[in-house]
């Protein structure tokens, strides 16, 4: 097999990686905002469920997240399934748990926001949910995105997950060309884009906290 | 508008934390054009009060009107309702001088008076930017628009915090020690700027520890200890006829 063709066949693994990050990433980062509102409610029922939910998320493996979702409606409901539902059940799994884990950072982000800030707003008639979005978020972001760096450095290595239910992510593509071709190759290829991809996701979230740079507390 | 009618009207007002009783049965009332200096020893319920009137803080017991629209009101059992419907008129009749500025650190000088002004008050992109420039040229800081809170010094923090108050065009303006953050020669600065303001006629309640910016300011004092009103009256009355011990004690520890 000549190294075009291996290459080619990586590039498709890498393409269904990608893909799994960036709706990893529009899903849970939006959802993780809501994660942090509802875990610090004052509606009791429902801050103890959101407990739950990230403790149940963040205390089993990420694997059998995706395991169970998949094979969940099989299992529980009798149900066959279907080729898209594998992607499918993947992309739930993934965003439904780092929705969790982004949700603590948003959260102790949100607490660190001085009580002024919510009292200065109030005062001048805005609503809480403009004081959120106006006032508060905006600061948060500042704060949490080292955090938020860490994660999403962790998600990008974290794809290779999808392998469990089948998904020719980059991972399953680099192993099966391995056991094929017997060699080490794919593995080190496989590597190369793990690391090049994260190199460009550091630099731009590097960007990013420079650009938040322009003022301090 | 009947102009001697009361801007703010607070009736009984009594709270407590637990077991202690931050302030008992306090009443008040400001009329258009008052300078009213609250002083008193820490811990006396003097911020307490300013926080039930500017409604960051809700009161046990007690009735509190805004240009006569009721806010809160007891009922029969003796409980305070508030009227939530008015919560907003309210909060359009009144703004706060925090001590500690509280500005929007990531908005610059420039927005965070254009801020609420677009949200709160509806007013367009260039009526807000209009009246901005009016405040800050009010409050002498025309050359900072485009400056971050963290580049100002804490007068000029305090002056900006002034600004985005005024330019809300509040009824009554609440200072809650607006000076206790600021060394002397910034304390001067913002005195100046508060000042100005009495001149013209802004109705104004101020916490403070200043007595002789009260005493030259103020159409009114206000001396509270204990969570009650010892004593109010003209500044005369309090700085020089004062008749009770406990006011005598005060002045004779601070001035």
């Amino acid at each position: 097999m000549s190294v075009e063709v291996m290459l080619s066949l990586l590039f498709q693994g890498f393409f269904v990686s990608l893909l799994i990050f960036f709706v990893t990433l529009l899903g849970s980062l939006p959802l993780g905002v809501l994660v942090a509102l509802a875990r610090m409610s004052s509606f009791k029922p429902l801050a103890v469920i959101t407990r739950v939910y990230i403790s149940v998320m963040r205390g089993t493996p990420l694997m059998l997240q995706i395991l169970a979702i998949f094979f969940g409606p099989f299992f529980i409901l009798g149900v066959s399934l279907s080729t898209e539902w594998k992607i499918i059940a993947c992309l739930i799994a993934f965003v439904i748990n780092y929705a969790a884990y982004f949700g603590e950072i948003y959260r102790s982000g949100i607490q660190s926001i001085p009580q002024g800030q919510w009292e200065a707003a109030e005062v001048l008639g805005y609503t809480k949910s403009q004081t959120f979005m106006r006032v508060i978020l905006p600061q948060v972001i500042k704060r949490i995105v080292p955090s938020l760096a860490n994660e999403v450095i962790t998600l990008v290595k974290d794809t290779s997950l999808a392998f469990v239910i089948g998904i020719a992510e980059l991972m399953s593509q680099a192993k099966a060309l391995s056991a094929s071709q017997a060699s080490m190759i794919p593995f080190v290829m496989a590597g190369l884009m793990y690391w090049l991809f994260n190199m460009i996701v550091e630099t731009l979230l590097n960007k990013l906290e420079i650009k938040l740079d322009y003022y301090h507390e | 508008m009947n102009n001697s009618q009361a801007i703010v009207e607070l009736k009984n007002a009594s709270k407590s934390f637990g077991e202690h009783t931050i302030l008992k049965n306090i009443s008040l009332t400001v009329k258009p054009g008052e300078v009213v200096a609250l002083i008193g020893p820490s811990g006396s319920g003097k911020s307490t009060l300013l926080r039930i009137l500017t409604l960051l803080e809700t009161m046990d017991k007690g009735n509190l009107l805004y240009d006569q629209q009721e806010i809160a009101r007891e009922d029969a059992q003796g409980r305070t309702i508030y009227n939530k419907q008015n919560l907003s008129f309210a909060k359009s009749k009144f703004g706060l001088v925090f001590q500690n500025f509280n500005l929007f650190p990531h908005l610059s000088a420039l927005q965070n008076i254009t801020d609420p002004l677009k949200l709160v008050a509806k007013k367009s992109g260039e009526e807000a930017l209009a009246i901005a420039q009016e405040m800050l040229a009010k409050m002498n800081l025309e050359d900072k628009a485009n400056l971050y809170p963290w580049q100002l010094s804490g007068g000029q923090k305090q002056r900006l915090a002034i600004a985005r108050a005024l330019a809300m065009r509040p009824e009554i303006l609440y200072f809650d020690e607006p000076t206790s953050a600021l060394d002397p020669l910034l304390t001067q600065e913002v005195l100046r700027v508060m000042k100005g303001l009495a001149e013209e006629n802004l109705t104004m309640l101020i916490v403070t520890h200043e007595m002789a910016f009260a005493r030259m300011v103020a159409d009114r004092v206000i001396f509270m200890q204990d969570g009650e009103i010892v004593e109010a009256g003209s500044a005369e009355d309090i700085f020089e006829r004062a008749q009770d011990e406990r006011t005598k004690n005060f002045l004779a520890f601070t001035s």
